[in-house]
């Protein structure tokens, strides 16, 4: 019976609502949702792989709260539930980094307040955990979280890479990969890359590499 | 379903029971979280004072590391208002108190300039004497002064907050026992460009002020934020470019709040008993002129 259950939690159609988000209706670059934090928390990848976890934990989440109450809730207010669950998880999210991880709190700041307003995550809500179980809601909402954060991060990479010469990874410190010796040659870091409107260059390129090996993608 | 989902009074049920859960649930959560966050909160604060020193035994402290040694460092704490008389003064033995508003540690930078001086300097906008004169009336300002004693030397740590390009500034410096000669620094910010402002948090800024003087032989001077580039004195430090109100800001706060920590220590010349009794001059002209000459910056 085990056997049987577990067929169906990972069957093929519930393993696309995982692996789609990353690729082909990706949240941030296919339907552009997301795009604000996108652009602002990309400076360092510390703090954006944390904004990807935050995001997606949210996803997750509300994707099941409103899943479990799509029976339940009033149609005419169903926006209001949902900004209120919503809400409720990015506090507690918002409570625990200030809690545990103190200072990736600081240098998020607003934007995990700001995660309520993420159109990715009412989008989901709206277009998916009113109308499906549970379990497929759960998957759906960590296809999207994982969707948004592998966008983030690669921008993040190229941001951090460029701007500060140097990459930050949880666990590891920040790692100067970029050799003096560069800089001596003449090298300097691109200060451009740690303002916002580099993202949109990044992003940019990532949707045409993305397109080009997606030929299905490509509209008329 | 035998209810009717779309009627008013389910709606209207649905929405007080949804608030009502989700409003215990977050009380709840946040005040188990509570006690973790304020001990992050006074840990950076005592990381900041720590880190003001300038001595090589705190420099680059961590957050947590800082939590268990500042007694260590700091083994009293005074609190005075604007004319330099003692509200408050722990001595390391005496543990603090969240509860005990005077006490030094527990002085908001951020409160005592949005809360108290922001609307003495609005009400006062452009007449500089006026806004001594009303913040020497005023009872709400404080000023902390942490004292630090290492390896026989003793350091003050004083502090300063001011409003940068877009919000509140804050800072601590240390003088050492001749309440003159700069020893250590840290700035931090709220809101300022990430990049521009932000810098006044960066390493290279606040050593800049690593052995300037706020004061001449019997003045007070303060230690301004020049363009950067220019030629400096002992009482100049060089500014940010691209962020010259951030740096305006920096050169007012310390200004405005240096001045008080140096009247005080004249007018009290016990702190300097043992170390520099014969500099310490006690004459009621200087004073007014130190105050002439702050009111000048001021404009």
């Amino acid at each position: 019976m085990s056997e049987a259950k577990k067929e169906s939690l990972f069957s093929k159609k519930n393993r696309k609502l995982i692996t789609e988000p990353l690729n082909t209706i990706n949240p941030v670059t296919i339907q552009v949702l997301g795009i604000c934090s996108a652009l602002a928390v990309t400076v360092q990848m510390d703090n954006a792989l944390i904004m990807s976890i935050a995001v997606t934990a949210v996803t997750v989440l509300g994707n099941v709260v409103i899943s479990l109450m799509r029976n339940i809730i009033p149609s005419r207010i169903r926006i209001i539930v949902e900004l209120v669950v919503v809400a409720f998880l990015v506090i507690c999210v918002d409570q625990i980094l200030k809690a545990y991880v103190y200072d990736v709190s600081k240098s998020l700041s607003v934007f995990v307040g700001l995660i309520i307003t993420n159109c990715i995550i009412m989008g989901r809500l709206e277009a998916f955990a009113l109308g499906n179980k549970p379990w497929e809601s759960a998957l759906d909402g960590l296809g999207n979280g994982l969707g948004y954060g592998l966008v983030l991060i690669v921008v993040a990479f190229f941001k951090e890479l460029f701007g500060s010469g140097s990459l930050s990874i949880p666990g590891l410190g920040k790692l100067e990969l970029l050799p003096d010796a560069f800089f001596e040659l003449g090298y300097m870091n691109n200060g451009l890359m740690l303002l916002p409107p580099s993202s949109l260059f990044i992003v940019a390129i990532y949707i045409w590499v993305q397109k080009s090996r997606n030929p299905q993608l490509i509209g008329e | 379903m035998a209810i009717n989902r779309e009627s008013n009074g389910y709606t209207i049920t649905f929405a007080i029971i949804m608030v009502v859960i989700v409003g215990g649930l977050l009380a709840f959560v946040s005040m188990s979280l509570k006690p973790v966050q304020q001990a992050n909160v006074d840990n950076e604060k005592m990381q900041n004072i720590l880190q003001a020193i300038g001595i090589s035994e705190t420099d680059g402290i961590s957050r947590d590391e800082a939590g268990k040694v500042f007694n260590t460092y700091i083994t009293r704490r005074l609190t005075i208002n604007y004319n330099g008389e003692i509200l408050s003064d722990k001595s390391v033995n005496d543990p603090i108190d969240s509860k005990d508003k005077l006490d030094a540690f527990n002085i908001d930078l951020r409160k005592e300039y949005s809360k108290f001086i922001k609307p003495i300097m609005n009400k006062t906008k452009g007449n500089p004497d006026l806004l001594i004169e009303e913040l020497k009336k005023s009872k709400d300002i404080h000023f902390p002064i942490f004292v630090c004693e290492n390896k026989g030397e003793k350091y003050y740590i004083l502090s300063a907050s001011g409003k940068g390009l877009w919000d509140d500034i804050w800072g601590y410096v240390s003088i050492k026992s001749d309440f003159k000669t700069i020893n250590g620094s840290v700035f931090d910010h709220k809101g300022e460009t990430p990049g521009l402002g932000s810098k006044i948090k960066e390493d290279w800024f606040q050593d800049q002020y690593i052995g300037k003087f706020i004061a001449n032989d019997n003045e007070f001077t303060s230690v301004d934020v020049l363009k950067p580039g220019a030629v400096l004195n002992e009482h100049q430090v060089d500014g940010i470019s691209g962020a010259t109100f951030t740096g305006v800001g920096v050169q007012e706060m310390l200004k405005r709040n240096l001045v008080v920590y140096y009247n005080f220590f004249k007018g009290h010349p016990e702190f300097s008993a043992n170390e520099t009794k014969e500099e310490v001059i006690i004459d009621t002209t200087t004073t007014d002129s130190t105050l002439v000459s702050t009111t000048d910056s001021i404009k």
